[in-house]
């Protein structure tokens, strides 16, 4: 393929592989339902937690699948590609530090959880606090924060239909048919196996992605020259931009970008286990010690990201084209386009197949959290709350199909720069969580009502910031061989740092809204302790935030069963 | 709840970590955190490993790094708790 042309055709090879691919774990998703086979898939513990099960190496790989999606395989090295450090490589020690967070205090979460039977994050507020409203906040927050990630998902599979000459032109409906057939397949499964699917399809998924990533960093490092990529990112980042006068990107962190940088860092690793799915995640494991040991071991796949993130470098060093076959440049092609230019095309297919199931993976997942949010904290909360285990896990199977169908229709209808934007927003909504659940695990200091009015205040202070963020909207397309760059005024949610409060510092909005979030907690708290409102009665007890399966601990409801209640 | 208790062996859980582990576990968590927080101390380019700079290969480092004392914060755990 020649640097500046877009390609034509559909290349058979590379399809041909990534339907293989696809077929094999289609087989596998809908086994899964057989695979440590309950005696019966009519609750949410079997179907939404895969029947609380799973060991050390099983939440391995469904987390890694969970948390390291198809679009952060796509988008990390875009963002290296188009901008440089500060907006890419800062997932590197985000995913760092994620796990030295956790493993304070995710089992805590768990033991609570496993003890009283929470299925959501919003099933503990509810708990904890004795408050509808404080758990119906953290489970809308819990949804909406989703969706997009499910959108984006979607977003990922299509830079690699693309790259492989699917899509382009055509109606909507034919251009996005292999989208559409690969959703329907995957909600067909997730319906019939729940969270043992993901679960299952997770191995092969992380075992493509191991080997693509092997054999690309081989490669970059006997063909380029990593010195070469290094050079070559700097000489493009350091650029001035003659219409902006200001660098392409950035190279490394400067002054001006410490607080960014590691406010991206902090404030992401923060808010990824706030996520439903990750939750649900942890929640699906058997034991306390398997998410302390996971938490050790999950930074294997942080490396991954690392070099991957590079490869948006190398795509930099080889001057790989990102021109789509809409003919519209796209950074996101960066990493597929790279594949298919150094590597022959049955291995672009393997590291395709690898995108593509890596999407389809956390979509899922991403699906069960959503629907269990919805039907343990809404369904059954507020619509009927005598509903038995059986009509639970047959509506969250429904909410399931619709939470699908609706990112589906959300891609296809919509800009792909809208579910980028709500992901952008899903990030700064999803950490304002963080009070209601974490600080919830050691204190219940806080008063219900002041946390709520810290989430409110917060969630419109972020997303209110983040419109007003504007960037350039420029498209560069190919006209006759050479690049064009249009430009359509400005655009919002163009970033996702913004000056901190009276100051000239930029920072993570998240980060900015959190703080505000907590100076509103705690300032109500105090005035409504003074007050003596009431603070709600806490279903839990000390011991339950210890309880451990693998040492034995009867669940709350056995016990309440034991003593005649 | 949905849980089905049978499958619960009844015995008793674990109580609080003693001070001191608690003070061993949240240091080893909290230099690899620290490590990574002080942003200026590792945005320079040299020195150089096989042409990575050092921003690069120091974050890189880390990945390595953090899961060791992760790992090594689990271990003290277990050890408190009397878990082989």
């Amino acid at each position: 393929m020649s640097p500046l042309a877009a390609s034509s055709g559909v290349n058979g090879v590379e399809l041909g592989v990534v339907i293989f691919f696809f077929v094999v774990v289609t087989f596998g998703g809908f086994v899964a339902v057989r695979w440590r086979r309950a005696e019966s898939m009519d609750s949410l513990d079997e179907w939404g937690l895969g029947g609380r099960g799973f060991g050390t190496v099983i939440t391995w790989f469904l987390l890694g699948g969970d948390l390291y999606t198809a679009y952060t395989f796509v988008a990390v090295p875009a963002a290296m590609f188009a901008t440089g450090a500060v907006g890419g490589y800062f997932a590197v020690p985000y995913t760092i530090v994620a796990y030295p967070i956790i493993f304070i205090f995710l089992p805590r979460l768990w033991s609570v959880a496993h003890r009283r039977g929470y299925v959501t994050p919003a099933d503990f507020v509810r708990g904890r606090y004795g408050s509808r409203g404080l758990a119906l906040a953290v489970a809308v927050t819990g949804i909406v924060a989703t969706m997009p990630y499910i959108a984006l998902q979607l977003v990922g599979i299509q830079a690699v239909l693309d790259t492989m000459g699917l899509g382009g032109s055509g109606n909507l409906f034919v251009r996005d048919l292999p989208l559409i057939i690969a959703f329907a397949v995957l909600a067909a499964y997730t319906y019939s196996s729940g969270l043992r699917a993901p679960a299952l399809i997770a191995f092969v998924k992380d075992t493509l992605i191991y080997i693509v990533i092997v054999v690309a960093v081989i490669y970059v490092a006997v063909k380029i020259g990593y010195g070469d990529v290094f050079d070559a990112a700097k000489t493009k980042l350091t650029t001035v931009n003659p219409a902006t006068k200001k660098p392409v990107g950035a190279f490394i962190t400067g002054e001006p970008t410490y607080w960014a940088y590691g406010t991206l860092a902090f404030g992401s690793a923060l808010a990824l286990f706030m996520y439903p799915h990750s939750m649900t995640g942890v929640l699906a494991s058997r034991t306390r010690n398997t998410i302390r040991r996971n938490a050790a071991i999950l930074p294997t796949y942080s490396l991954m990201l690392a070099l991957l993130a590079l490869l948006g470098y190398a795509a930099i060093a080889a001057k790989t084209s990102v021109f789509g076959q809409d003919g519209v440049a796209n950074p996101q092609l960066a990493v597929p386009h790279f594949f298919q230019q150094v590597f022959p095309s049955w291995f672009a297919g393997v590291a395709f197949a690898a995108i593509a199931i890596g999407a389809l993976v956390p979509a899922a997942i991403m699906s069960i959290a959503a629907a269990n949010l919805f039907t343990r904290n809404i369904y059954r909360e507020f619509l009927k709350p005598d509903a038995t285990p059986k009509q639970e896990s047959q509506v969250a199977k429904i909410v399931s199909l619709v939470v699908k169908f609706g990112a589906l229709l959300f891609v296809i209808y919509l800009d792909r720069q809208n579910a980028i934007n709500l992901q952008l927003l899903g990030g700064v909504w999803i950490l304002q969580t963080i009070l209601s659940i974490v600080v919830g695990l050691y204190t219940r200091w806080l008063h219900r009502w002041a946390l709520l009015a810290g989430w409110a205040v917060a969630m419109v202070y972020g997303t209110v910031v983040a419109y007003r963020q504007l960037a350039p909207n420029a498209t560069t397309k190919l006209v006759g061989g050479k690049p064009i760059t249009t430009m359509h005024g400005m655009r919002h949610f163009g970033s996702p740092l913004a000056d901190f409060p009276f100051t000239n510092t930029k920072v993570y909005i998240a980060a900015s809204a959190l703080v505000l979030n907590i100076v509103i907690a705690v300032v109500l708290t105090l005035v409504l302790r003074a007050v003596k409102a009431p603070g709600g009665t806490d279903e839990t007890e000390p011991s339950d935030y210890y309880s451990d399966s693998a040492s034995g601990k009867v669940t709350a409801a056995a016990e309440h069963e034991f003593s005649g209640g | 709840m949905t849980s089905d208790p049978t499958t619960r062996p009844p015995g008793p859980g674990h109580g609080p970590l003693p001070v001191g582990t608690k003070i061993v576990v949240g240091v080893l968590l909290l230099i690899p955190m620290l490590a990574l927080a002080l942003v200026p101390v590792y945005s320079r380019q040299t020195p150089k490993i096989l042409g990575f700079p050092f921003f690069y290969w120091y974050q890189l480092l880390w990945v390595f790094l953090a899961s060791v004392f992760t790992y090594t914060a689990f271990i003290v755990i277990k050890r408190a708790r009397g878990e082989k």
